[in-house]
């Protein structure tokens, strides 16, 4: 508990780290996100022209 | 070696190469930032002025050094793809700006968290660190709102790496300005005359924190550019062929 009261530094100390932890998250989730959209309206495309060929 | 360059810039070849390398990048990033973080948060001594709030350290200065590498890669990308026409390097530069506003985002954030029981304020309007970071994260929200007002793709890479190149002078600003001008922030800890002024026990996790930082935001930027690539190239016949192949990607 001792090292989680960071000297009474813990609510400023734990909610810099947490953020950062979450702002990492997001980032990689929208990466994987942005591609997964991309790749599957580039896919819809050229499957619907392969058909119409 | 130009050949190496050459090969490396064409799309197909990236898209597949960036594929293998992320993953690579991303692992050790993962193991110095655990590292970092718990050496940080629980082995490193406390200092004798900050007490415990000075681990804030170790997430503040990697994504402020972040914030900075990444407007440099952005400015540098975006000045290879206006000089030599590279399409790859726009498109780093285009992948580049909303992790680099992340960063700033966090180094601003955790600023101002560390700066409330350290000077007891959370902003200080008149100071030339603080004001010039925020700039820099308007400049990452000025060069992706320019490229989303531009529909053509090459009309908005040119206006944004214009940008992009103006913009280096507030990086420089951002770096010195501790230097230049009296600052609430402190001066230079990690690039300081004579070594750096941490106790080991403090200065090797924040290196593994800087060092796995950089590690998972190349991580994070080839993942990106391999999106840009993809959506630049859609109309290509590598990308036809790579969607309708029964691997695909």
């Amino acid at each position: 508990m001792e090292n989680l009261a960071m000297g009474n530094y813990g609510i400023y100390v734990w909610s810099c780290f947490g953020l950062t932890l979450a702002v990492v998250i997001f980032s990689d989730w929208r990466a994987r996100l942005r591609h997964k959209r991309v790749y599957r309206e580039i896919e819809v495309r050229i499957r619907a022209l392969e058909e119409r060929q | 070696m130009w050949k190496f360059f050459h090969r490396l810039a064409s799309p197909p070849h990236f898209y597949r190469l960036a594929a293998i390398i992320a993953p690579w990048f991303a692992v050790p990033g993962l193991l110095l930032i655990a590292y970092g973080a718990y050496a940080g948060l629980f082995l490193a001594p406390m200092d004798y002025q900050q007490g415990d709030a000075f681990r804030i350290i170790y997430v503040h200065v990697p994504s402020a050094y972040l914030s900075l590498m990444a407007y440099m890669i952005m400015a540098v990308s975006g000045g290879i793809g206006l000089i030599w026409r590279m399409k790859l390097a726009h498109a780093v530069a285009a992948a580049a700006a909303p992790l680099g506003a992340a960063f700033t985002f966090l180094a601003l954030v955790t600023g101002s968290i560390w700066g409330r029981p350290m000077w007891g304020t959370w902003w200080e309007w008149g100071d030339p660190r603080l004001t010039s970071e925020l700039i820099l994260l308007f400049l990452y929200f000025g060069y992706m709102a320019l490229r989303g007002a531009i529909d053509d793709t090459a009309k908005a890479d040119k206006a944004s790496a214009v940008l992009a190149l103006v913009g280096v002078v507030n990086v420089v600003i951002v770096h010195f300005s501790v230097e230049w001008w009296s600052s609430l922030h402190q001066g230079q800890t990690l690039m300081k005359k004579g070594g750096p002024a941490m106790d080991p026990g403090m200065l090797y996790p924040l290196l593994g924190m800087i060092l796995g930082f950089t590690f998972l935001f190349g991580s994070l930027l080839l993942r990106r550019v391999r999106t840009e690539v993809l959506f630049r190239e859609r109309r290509t016949r590598w990308v036809r062929e790579m969607i309708l192949s029964p691997e695909g990607s």
